[in-house]
């Protein structure tokens, strides 16, 4: 019919356009972090890769995904149960309320945690009476990223959980399987790419999170440096190279990241919504 | 909120676990920090807090990041429907390539997006340079602040428009164009007006998110005060001369800002969800 889609030269004209915009803005951003890094050549990669406190640096990352993801995982799987499978009053606050962190700038996010346990801060004689230090240390980062990453296993769990009904858990109980053995035997391999789907990105943001653990940090060289932190001290004293060299590990997070997402995406053909 | 009589006649067990875990660890997380900075606030007098507020370099960089907020939240509504539209509508080589991309603003730290957006846009940079030529500075300018916050706020409007568009009933469009309409009228009388929700929803997050942003901001902006400081960098800077009370009191506006926005949001998403299923 005519009128009814664009002539061929519109098409390729929008084509060209958006991909010039996405080029302009996400491409060569990403081309340029592995450009830089090799600037100065492959041995000055190694060196800032092999460097002793980059080798910090990606442990204490590690540490503080394993603690904070786990964390947020058994609150989203228990938070979705909760809203998914029951009817109760106020639900709309208490989703509402789920959202919150993401609505909070990651500076802020870190203030908080900084006004309850830092030197001027609420908790903060209790602490110093029992020798725990948490900001400027390692528990800070963890609170804070745990904070900052507090939505995203919920979110994605809750829509999936209430889109596929209880009907399957209260058959299964009905023929008298346990809650427990239900949830694990019924609802989890229901749910397994949507949980996964969340993890994935929890882990991304978990990882790479810089406003809110810049703020609780300290930035202790080797003791409260993790990846990103490291890569700002790094740029700021003008080790452009080393620093970029860095970043291409995030870099590669992000992208094995995005490579999942795609696969889980392809394998549930799940629609897009938003993070 | 633990109210077992109101819950619909399901047999299952584990609400009242489930249920007490999450609002004790929503509790401990978010909500008890969160009103940590409200009960923080409450104790300065009406007079210093307004008196931090007013401040001629607070209301700069509320000035610098409302500005350069909106403008990029523009941007990403106008390229977002673009993108979303050639997603949704077209074939091209690359197409699932392209897709994949559009989150990474989602994926890359901010601090590694923001570094990559300085080399590439300072003097000397790639696209800097060209720029340079034409007496445009980019990078260390307000255009700079722009730059870094279209690119983490690009996927929301993609991602809020593509799914409308890809559930669309092509019927209306098809009556508009039997009616005679060309396609330009259909576009902005029939399609536009249906995706503006969407849209709307999109430039929303867009703008909370760029308003809040920190990571790739801070590289890319030079931080001058009056200039280009933003919000959450004068915070971090009052942090740091030990002005808890000074960043407490620009966080707390900004944290109310932001509930505002996320009402805000729901709202559009509720206005959405109900026009689908009006469908």
């Amino acid at each position: 019919m005519k009128h009814m889609t664009e002539s061929a030269w519109i098409r390729w004209l929008l084509i060209c356009l958006a991909l010039f915009f996405l080029g302009l803005f996400l491409i060569l951003p990403l081309v340029a972090v592995f450009m830089e890094a090799f600037k100065q050549g492959s041995e000055m990669f190694m060196a800032a890769i092999l460097d002793e406190e980059t080798f910090a640096a990606v442990k204490l990352t590690l540490l503080v995904a394993l603690v904070s993801v786990p964390l947020n995982v058994t609150f989203g799987v228990a938070a979705a149960w909760a809203i998914a499978k029951f009817t109760f009053r106020g639900k709309n606050i208490l989703l509402t309320l789920i959202d919150l962190p993401f609505a909070v700038s990651p500076v802020i996010a870190g203030l908080i945690f900084v006004l309850l346990f830092g030197s001027q801060g609420v908790a903060y004689p209790w602490l110093e009476a029992h020798d725990i230090k948490i900001i400027f240390a390692v528990p800070g980062i963890i609170l804070a990223t745990t904070f900052v990453t507090f939505p995203f296993v919920a979110r994605e769990l809750i829509p999936i959980m209430e889109a596929q009904g209880k009907d399957e858990e209260e058959a299964a109980v009905s023929l008298g399987a346990s809650g427990w053995k239900t949830f694990f035997r019924v609802t989890l391999p229901n749910v397994k790419w949507g949980l996964l789907y969340g993890v994935i990105l929890c882990n991304a943001r978990a990882m790479g999170e810089f406003g809110a653990v810049s703020v609780v940090s300290g930035h202790i060289r080797g003791m409260t440096n993790t990846l990103p932190l490291h890569v700002e001290i790094l740029y700021n004293e003008y080790q452009f190279a080393a620093a970029f060299s860095v970043a291409t590990l995030l870099a590669a997070l992000a992208l094995v990241t995005l490579i999942l997402k795609s696969i889980i995406e392809w394998k549930t053909q799940r629609k897009e919504e938003l993070p | 909120m633990k109210r077992k009589t109101s819950r619909s006649s399901g047999f299952l067990p584990g609400f009242g676990l489930t249920m007490g875990y999450t609002i004790i660890y929503l509790s401990l997380l978010v909500l008890i920090p969160l009103s940590v900075l409200f009960l923080k606030a409450s104790t300065m007098s009406w007079e210093a807090f307004i008196g931090t507020i007013l401040d001629e370099r607070v209301l700069s960089s509320i000035r610098v990041s409302v500005v350069t907020s909106f403008f990029a939240a523009c941007m990403n509504a106008v390229f977002g429907v673009l993108v979303a539209w050639v997603l949704a509508r077209y074939q091209f080589v690359g197409k699932r390539f392209i897709d994949g991309i559009v989150d990474l603003p989602f994926a890359l730290p901010t601090a590694v997006g923001g570094i990559a957006l300085t080399s590439i846009y300072a003097e000397n940079g790639w696209i800097g340079q060209f720029a340079a030529e034409w007496g445009i500075k980019i990078a260390y300018t307000p255009l700079g602040i722009w730059v870094a916050l279209t690119f983490i706020g690009l996927p929301f409007v993609v991602r809020t428009v593509q799914p409308v568009l890809q559930d669309w009933d092509l019927q209306m469009e098809e009556a508009a164009a039997t009616l005679g309409a060309t396609r330009w009228n259909t576009f902005f009388r029939v399609i536009l007006p249906h995706l503006l929700p969407a849209v709307l929803t999109g430039f929303a997050l867009a703008f909370a998110r760029a308003l809040g942003e920190y990571g790739s901001v801070v590289f890319i902006s030079g931080n001058m005060p009056h200039k280009t400081e933003i919000v959450p960098l004068l915070i971090m800077t009052k942090l740091e001369q030990f002005d808890y009370a000074g960043a407490t009191a620009i966080a707390t506006v900004m944290l109310v800002a932001s509930f505002v926005m996320l009402l805000i949001i729901n709202y559009l998403q509720w206005r959405i969800n109900k026009f689908d299923a009006a469908r």
